[in-house]
């Protein structure tokens, strides 16, 4: 029996980063409880994973690896992983917050006859249960809330969490699950690929972005110009996007994809707290902004007070002069 | 096509991040003067996203229906006045209190009452405390097939077509009716009600239910049914101390913020 459980990913025959993250926090977590740490991969390929499983910390991994499970769907995910809880009857179950866990989590709870706390950014223990610290109202604020039914299942947000350092002489024990699969109602018929040159945005070190200030989509180019010299992505605000100024899968924010750099560069981005709820977690972030009352300075470890049109060409050919000379 | 669409009032999200203020006593917001409640923005979009099913259907019964307090009624106004035909207001003190779980089982057993629909729609998360739990876990209590953070639906003759945002591009999903579909900001901007539809709707009589409406035990709803506790509710620190780069030109001043980032060893 396991004190926590963590519902690993893959991608490409590898676990995810955010699995070693999460197996790192139910490692800590169950110091503070009574059992070890499992994990599950569910999905398609995923047994090549499983020594990765055990080396970041898990004692014990259920893989379920089918083909059928290749392309989620919520309804045939459900059954598996309430399967494998019930056979584990961990305390606590982690999932990311992630396109999978912020979809199955609240249904999976629910099967459980118990309940989710989703987008925890710390975790801890108290009195044999976990404390859920969560940002809310758009990163304005944060709650701290625990569960009262059992399982407590929790979402994790990518990055919050330390993983430990993988160690290949770690043992653990690989079980394979046999599942009888439901078929969905709901079905994927087709994928579409969001166009990401460069750096993906999620594992970028470094990451600038545009907001409506910019006036123009053109200004982009003159983003993505920086970001190469400086090996960054580029992301932009909800508002950029919805002007159709970027592609949206390049957002930052509450509602797009959270970020946490060394360098966040935002550039004519004022620092709506939703903005901030995706890059607020970022070591160092940098503002330009003709606006000294902007709402991001607030966030900023530098900043610039002009028009970004007149700063940007100069620093661009600041940075290539100081990186050529690394 | 009848569709039930769940939506929830809340402080204006698009307030100023200066004025949002909480007691950590009571772990409540404190009411920013002058600040409006409204309509949870997906939650607008979900209902866009019912009269657009509604016209491509060609005819349907589109239900707005809220929990929360007095208050509350104007969210489903709104929706009434934007072209919803009736309204449903879980207005009960026992509901007070209550988390996604306890929302979510007095929704579900509202949308039996009103009479299973063809679409359930909800926003993505409501913009409030951003839980992103409620129509799944309706979903589960229905047992109905769920289709969650999307860009845009379509109808197709009994069956939903939807664009799914996930985090590396986008899904297109068949998916049969009935079925919960949850709204994303992608989906775009909801139509605003015009002034002959807001007076109209102002008449229009909004049903108002209780827990023995639904079935339910006081005891189940609320703060008493809740399985999850709030132990703690605060505004973040953000200790950062902006320095200013300073420069006789805009020139100047990039090669100073340049400078300052290679010295701190940012890059
Ligand atoms: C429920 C909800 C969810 C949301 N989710 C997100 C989200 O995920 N991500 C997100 O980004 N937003 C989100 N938003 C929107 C958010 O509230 C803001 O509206 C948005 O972030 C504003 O984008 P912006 O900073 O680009 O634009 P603005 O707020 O218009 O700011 C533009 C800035 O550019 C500056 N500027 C103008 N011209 C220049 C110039 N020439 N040089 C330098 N500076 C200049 C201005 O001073 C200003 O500060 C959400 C909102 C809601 C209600
Ligand atoms: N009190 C409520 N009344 C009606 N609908 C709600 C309520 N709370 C949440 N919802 C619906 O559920 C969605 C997700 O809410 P949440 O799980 O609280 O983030 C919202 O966008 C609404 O569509």
């Amino acid at each position: 029996m396991a004190s926590v459980l963590v519902l690993g990913e893959t991608a490409d025959g590898g676990l995810t980063a955010l699995s070693a993250e999460l197996i790192g926090a139910a490692f800590r977590l169950s110091g503070d409880l009574d059992g070890g740490v499992s994990c599950a991969l569910i999905g398609s390929g995923t047994a090549d994973a499983a020594p990765a499983a055990v080396a970041a910390g898990a004692d014990t991994v259920y893989v379920v690896d089918d083909s059928a499970l290749a392309q989620y769907q919520t309804e045939t995910f459900v059954p598996v992983a309430a399967q494998i809880v019930e056979q584990d009857a961990p305390q606590v179950v982690l999932m990311g917050q992630t396109s999978i866990g912020r979809d199955a989590a609240p249904r999976l709870a629910t099967r459980l006859d118990t309940a989710a706390a989703m987008d925890a950014v710390e975790l801890s223990v108290d009195g044999g249960r976990v404390r859920v610290t969560r940002p809310c109202f758009g990163g304005n604020a944060r709650q701290v809330v625990t569960i009262a039914t059992a399982p407590q299942v929790v979402t994790v947000r990518a990055k919050s969490q330390d993983p430990l350092e993988p160690d290949p002489t770690r043992t653990g024990a690989v079980t394979q699950v046999a599942v009888d699969l439901v078929s969905p109602r709901a079905t994927v018929t087709a994928k579409e690929e969001a166009q990401s040159e460069g750096v993906p945005l999620n594992a970028a070190d470094i990451v600038i972005a545009g907001g409506r200030g910019l006036g123009a989509p053109e200004a982009f180019h003159d983003l993505e110009e920086l970001a190469q010299i400086m090996g960054a992505a580029v992301g932009a605000s909800r508002a950029a996007c919805d002007l159709g100024w970027y592609p949206p899968s390049q957002q930052v924010g509450l509602t797009g994809t959270v970020v946490s750099p060394t360098l966040y560069l935002a550039i004519a981005i004022s620092g709506a707290s939703q903005h901030m709820a995706g890059c607020g977690g970022s070591k160092n972030i940098v503002a330009i902004n003709k606006d000294v009352d902007a709402n991001i300075f607030g966030f900023c470890r530098f900043g610039v007070v002009e028009d970004y049109k007149k700063v940007l060409p100069a620093l661009t050919d600041a940075i290539r002069r100081l990186l050529a000379v690394r | 096509m009848d569709a039930v669409v769940c939506v929830k009032q809340i402080l204006d999200p698009e307030m100023p991040a200066s004025a949002f203020k909480v007691d950590e006593t009571t772990m409540t917001v404190v009411p920013p003067p002058g600040v409006q409640p409204v309509i949870s923005p997906f939650d607008a979009q979900a209902l866009e996203a019912a009269l657009q099913l509604r016209d491509a259907a060609g005819a349907g019964a589109i239900s707005v229906l809220s929990l929360g307090p007095d208050s509350a009624r104007d969210a489903i106004k709104h929706g009434l006045a934007m072209g919803a035909d009736e309204g449903y207001h879980l207005n009960d003190p026992a509901f007070e209190g209550g988390d996604a779980w306890t929302t979510a089982l007095a929704l579900s057993k509202a949308i039996e009452k009103i009479g299973r629909p063809d679409v359930l729609l909800f926003g993505r998360q409501a913009a409030d405390w951003d839980l992103g739990q409620t129509g799944s876990i309706v979903a589960e209590l229905l047992d109905l097939p769920s289709v969650t953070v999307l860009r845009s639906v379509q109808w197709n003759d009994g069956r939903i077509t939807a664009s799914r945002v996930v985090s590396d591009g986008f899904e297109t999903v068949d998916v049969s009716t009935p079925c919960v579909l949850t709204i994303s900001n992608e989906f775009g901007d909801p139509r605003y009600p015009q002034l002959r539809q807001i007076m109209q709707a102002a008449k229009k009589q909004v049903t108002i239910w209780g827990p023995a409406d639904l079935g339910l035990d006081p005891g189940a709803v609320g703060a008493a049914g809740a399985r999850t506790k709030m132990e703690a509710f605060f505004v973040p620190e953000h200790e950062a101390q902006c320095e200013f780069v300073e420069g006789d030109s805009p020139e100047e001043m990039a090669q100073n913020l340049a400078q300052k980032l290679r010295q701190a060893k940012i890059i």
